[in-house]
């Protein structure tokens, strides 16, 4: 991110990972599946080996669904040595599920979602909060992680990835650091009062212009942002225990006054938080695999 | 399962929710689709196989203004869409 003339600086890109379990042995297992989730900002594949996570690679998603889609897994492919083949059960989900060339079948984000969050958080979570790109959805669920109650507000940026990264922006700020700035100032603000982030975006340059610190603004935009969710939450009710997906999860300025405004605290994970829907897309692909061979030995 | 089927913006909320509970073998024969004048329902199967009532993806963020004309300023005392869905499924939330 050098500050040289004429190079525009992008402080909204986040960081896209790689990661794989050298723990465990993919070619030692029963049953190899994935999840491919094709969202409008981020992509993501989870392959996990007899039902348990193993790899996952987090990118941005691009201007075509099926090459996010191949760009993807392509990654846990190169790191593991594994090829497409050897993978049993695709499973895509996301805005772009329907456009994954390899994927056996497609299933909604919201239970996959879900499905993520009970293997992340354990199968105490009840509630989800899954704040994406570009939309952002409360779900509701039961101990298997099976949807009872859902809603998504897809028509709207405010609360959403795409809101913050558009308030990076206009601070100069890497998105990384928002959150930790937010809680920088002297008194915390009042939220920036619209909730859409067009309007949001001309009150935050009025406030720098009345005399707010960078911080400041910050810190009254995650304020708004955490009320825009939770209102969210207030409508499918908010039970015990409560999880957050998505990439805003990692922004300690949004979820701890999430936190404090429903007053009671998100399970903590050390699973990147943007892989939740992959993640049960992959464990459905499982859970078929697992059905359908039951179902031939009965045969 | 209770699906929320909407959005929420700067003027208020507008959802209708479908307890698909209440629609898995359907006790009105789905007479839910036929209600509706603007032919919003569809009949999905789910995320687990089961087959329920749904709004289509082209109206739902657009409930404010494609229910109006069965709203109560529009000379409705009841919603087609809640009326004719006998086991309750139907909600709206404005």
């Amino acid at each position: 991110m050098a500050d040289t003339a004429g190079e525009k600086k992008e402080y909204w890109r986040w960081q896209e990972s790689c990661w794989i379990d050298e723990s465990k042995d993919w070619r030692a297992a029963k049953i190899v599946t994935a999840g491919i989730d094709v969202g409008s900002v981020s992509s993501q594949a989870v392959v996990c080996v007899d039902g348990e996570l193993y790899g996952f690679n987090s990118m941005r998603t691009g201007n075509n669904s099926p090459d996010s889609a191949r760009n993807a897994i392509q990654g846990v492919l190169d790191k593991s040595g594994m090829k497409l083949e050897d993978i049993k059960y695709v499973v895509g989900t996301g805005y772009g599920r329907v456009n994954v060339p390899f994927a056996h079948k497609a299933i909604t984000e919201i239970a996959c979602h879900a499905r993520g969050a009970n293997y992340m958080g354990g199968n105490a979570v009840r509630t989800i909060l899954d704040m994406g790109g570009q939309d952002c959805k409360a779900i509701h669920c039961d101990e298997k992680g099976k949807v009872t109650n859902f809603l998504m507000n897809d028509k709207c940026a405010a609360g959403t990835g795409r809101g913050m990264e558009v308030i990076s922006d206009l601070m100069q700020i890497p998105i990384a650091e928002l959150g930790q700035r937010s809680f920088d100032v002297d008194e915390e603000p009042n939220a920036v009062s619209s909730v859409c982030v067009v309007f949001a975006k001309s009150e935050a340059l009025g406030l720098l212009k009345a005399g707010y610190t960078k911080n400041k603004v910050i810190a009254a935009y995650c304020q708004a942002m955490a009320e825009r969710v939770v209102s969210l939450l207030e409508r499918i009710g908010v039970e015990k225990e409560f999880f957050i997906t998505g990439g805003i999860a990692k922004n300690p300025g949004v979820v701890k006054r999430i936190e404090k405004i429903l007053g009671i605290q998100a399970v903590q994970t050390k699973i990147d938080s943007q892989i939740a829907g992959a993640l049960g897309a992959a464990l459905f692909g499982y859970t078929l695999m697992q059905k359908q061979g039951a179902s031939a030995k009965a045969a | 399962m209770i699906a929320n089927y909407g959005y929420k913006d700067g003027s208020g909320e507008y959802y209708i929710s479908i307890d698909t509970d209440k629609c898995i073998g359907c006790a009105a024969e789905r007479a839910c689709l036929a209600a509706c004048p603007n032919e919003m329902f569809e009949i999905i199967t789910d995320d687990y196989d089961d087959e329920v009532a749904a709004i289509k993806q082209s109206f739902r963020r657009s409930l404010a203004f494609d229910c109006a004309e069965c709203k109560p300023a529009a000379g409705y005392a009841s919603l087609p869409c809640m009326t004719a869905c006998t086991p309750g499924a139907v909600k709206h939330s404005w």
